[in-house]
């Protein structure tokens, strides 16, 4: 994971509330094989509305969204993150974030940053007024800087450090990999391993056909 | 220090306390993979070029989109196809054991590792599905992992991990005629509810539990879940042991007799205490069905769709609304009385062969009801094969069912194995969520028992309503069926 100490990038005003994860990222995108490419699903059901922010030529390279309260709701899929980081965005903004959203973001490097109603109000107006302006957040300061307007962020000292150092989680247990294979050297032997491959004779395995009766279903409905 | 099952196999996988309120880091001892939380954690590996740290701790089958029909030919759905396709190219490209379709040893996850032996008492067991508590029925800590957390174990063979609350449900005294383990854990999620196991690990005791066999007891852990909860546990006896005696991957010789001594340490303590405690009353048991479209929204079957003007609390009144609009139910109607479509036996809950023994023997000799369809999948091809060996799969077919190769199938219809949208099923799976069997199709989920009675008079019916009276169709007592 890239180290995130401060990041400049054009604001994007996303004037809604309880943005949850079905409308960050539709289900029909979750069948993908890939953890990258998600960009075009980001928002997808609003992405046809010419008036959407992000359809606006002067929000569309934006990198910081200012989003309403209670961002990233609902289910917990963690392709939410991913499409919002792989359309461009580093830093979120809202007043409150859903736990999980939360927790995932911080594990792919996204800031999610909480700052006040009042301060959100003041950033949305600046945007809006100036669409294009640029918004420089400062993790080690915690500031958020949108023109002359400088405002406080929170974020959790464990998250901030791990975001600084650009330690995802597998980077921070690799840490302590010495720990890891210590524990393996005293690991009972007899644990059960799936290799070298054990298993009763192989056999052919018959296919199943339609049994030809033609299924007539949905009679009750 | 007394302790629970539970927390003594969390502290013998402790490879580093943490410190100031961070996590424990746990070593994992068996990484299930299938093919669909998986594609994006080997990607997440390959970008970073970390290799599997234990591929002999990893083993991968392919069950939620492969089809029962037709499995030696292409995959007709090019989603399914390439979900596959890549798990077989991430198995090949990191040395992570493989059994692909059309492979003895492929099926359900949650069946390829208990019978391989390699699910054991005292391991911890992670897979990317929320029905890994299944594990939990041979004394494994066992649980479900989103994708980063399959790419942290993968990388690592660890999880860094919050502690679990613990809670003892005590089913005592002995399980009624007719009534089987899926009805014991159908009764619990009814009465804590779907919520009532957040943040818990439950441990499952009390003679209702210890005299069941070790499929029963999975079919108990498995939906675990479904009340909310981590995992499910169940300390491991004699019974287990025997279960694993003879398997493939079992610990075998002096090996074999340290771990026994080990096993047996695994219990809870007198002494130890629990954060929650419930008991429950197994006499009390009948076949349990549920009505509505939550696993908590179950009633025996002797009851009556509920009405809700008679719910006082707004919450639930609501709920049972919208519930029994889904369904196309009445208020108040008997459940009794309710026709199905579709029967599906099946499922990582219900596809062993026990639960198949138990249908056969109910339906041999005789033919299903005329409009419904009856499927049955085995949760995996060794059980198919072992169906086929005891010609249970001929008393399927003369009965009318079908007769399916293994996978997750109708469980949650991510092959074509769905509902149609209306259409009615009695299911052994796990899941009645809207939409959960197909688009609009409606789920009453059943025990394997009540499964086959309904394919046979075309309701939602027990085997006592066949009318046979107490002896099973080839003379022995129905209590040979309670295993199930």
């Amino acid at each position: 994971m890239e180290k995130f100490t401060q990041h400049t990038g054009v604001g994007v005003p996303l004037r809604r509330s309880n943005v949850d994860t079905d409308q960050i990222i539709p289900a029909v995108y979750l069948k993908r094989v890939t953890r990258t490419g998600f960009e075009d699903a980001l928002f997808a059901a609003w992405r046809g509305d010419p008036s959407f922010v992000l359809n606006q030529e002067a929000y569309a390279s934006g990198s910081v969204l200012v989003a309403g309260p209670d961002f990233g709701t609902g289910s917990s899929r963690e392709h939410a993150v991913w499409a919002l980081k792989d359309y461009g965005f580093k830093v979120v903004i809202s007043t409150r974030f859903a736990d999980i959203f939360r927790g995932n973001s911080g594990k792919q490097g996204l800031l999610a940053a909480v700052a006040s109603a009042e301060d959100i109000e003041l950033i949305w107006k600046i945007l809006e007024t100036r669409p294009g302006t640029e918004i420089t957040v400062d993790l080690e300061a915690r500031t958020i800087t949108c023109d002359d307007v400088v405002v406080p962020f929170q974020v959790d000292d464990y998250t901030r450090w791990r975001l600084m150092e650009g330690l995802d989680d597998i980077g921070l247990t690799l840490e302590h990999a010495d720990e890891i294979s210590e524990f393996e050297a005293r690991r009972e032997a007899w644990r059960p391993a799936t290799l070298p491959a054990k298993h009763l004779p192989a056999v052919e395995i018959k296919a199943a056909r339609p049994s030809g009766v033609p299924v007539e279903i949905g009679r009750r409905p | 220090m007394a302790g629970t099952l539970a927390e003594k196999v969390w502290d013998a996988h402790v490879v580093r306390h943490g410190a100031d309120g961070a996590p424990d880091l746990l070593y994992i001892d068996l990484h299930l993979v299938h093919e669909v939380t998986s594609p994006q954690a080997f990607e997440g590996l390959r970008l970073a070029g970390r290799p599997v740290r234990r591929p002999d701790l990893t083993l991968a089958t392919e069950d939620h989109n492969t089809p029962t029909l037709d499995i030696d030919r292409p995959i007709a759905d090019e989603t399914s196809r390439t979900q596959i396709q890549t798990l077989r190219n991430n198995a090949a490209e990191f040395g992570v054991r493989i059994h692909s379709l059309g492979d003895a040893d492929q099926g359900i996850v949650h069946q390829v590792g208990p019978q391989l032996g390699l699910t054991q008492p005292g391991l911890t067991v992670v897979c990317g599905d929320s029905h890994t508590s299944t594990h939990g029925a041979f004394g494994a800590l066992a649980f479900g992992i989103g994708t980063s957390e399959v790419e942290h174990v993968l990388a690592t063979q660890t999880l860094p991990l919050a502690p679990f609350k613990t809670m003892a449900i005590t089913v005592n005294g002995r399980l009624p005629e007719g009534a089987t383990s899926k009805d014991i854990i159908l009764a619990i999620i009814a009465k804590i509810g779907t919520g009532g196991g957040q943040g818990y690990v439950l441990e499952y005791r009390g003679e209702a539990i210890s005299t069941l066999s070790m499929e029963a007891r999975m079919t108990i852990c498995n939906m675990s879940i479904e009340a909310g909860a981590r995992a499910g546990m169940i300390a491991p006896d004699q019974t287990t042991f025997d279960y694993l005696k003879g398997r493939p991957h079992a610990t075998e010789g002096a090996d074999g007799d340290a771990a026994v001594e080990y096993w047996k340490t695994l219990k809870s303590d007198d002494d130890a205490t629990f954060d929650v405690e419930v008991v429950l009353e197994a006499e009390d048991l009948e076949p349990f069905v549920t009505w509505g479209t939550n696993p908590g929204q179950g009633l025996p079957l002797s009851g009556s769709v509920p009405v809700p003007e008679l719910i006082a609390d707004e919450n639930e009144r609501v709920t049972a609304e919208r519930a029994i609009e889904y369904m196309g139910l009445t208020p108040g109607q008997p459940l009794r009385e309710i026709k199905v479509d579709t029967v599906f036996i099946g499922s990582c809950t219900n596809g062993r062969i026990e639960d198949l023994r138990s249908v056969a023997k109910v339906v041999a000799g005789k033919h299903k009801a005329d409009d419904v369809r009856v499927l049955v999948v085995p949760a995996s091809a060794r059980v198919r094969l072992q169906a086929e060996a005891e010609g249970l799969d001929k008393i399927f077919l003369d009965f009318g069912a079908e007769w399916r190769n293994a996978g997750c199938s109708m469980c949650l219809g991510m092959n074509p194995d769905q509902l149609a949208p209306g259409e009615r099923s009695a299911s052994t799976s796990n899941r009645n969520f809207e939409g959960r069997q197909g688009k609009g199709g409606r789920t009453h989920l059943v025990s394997p028992l009540v499964a086959a009675a309904t394919a046979i008079r075309g309701t939602l019916s027990s085997y006592a309503d066949l009318g046979t009276g107490t002896p099973a169709p080839d003379g022995s007592p129905l209590s040979d069926l309670q295993t199930v």
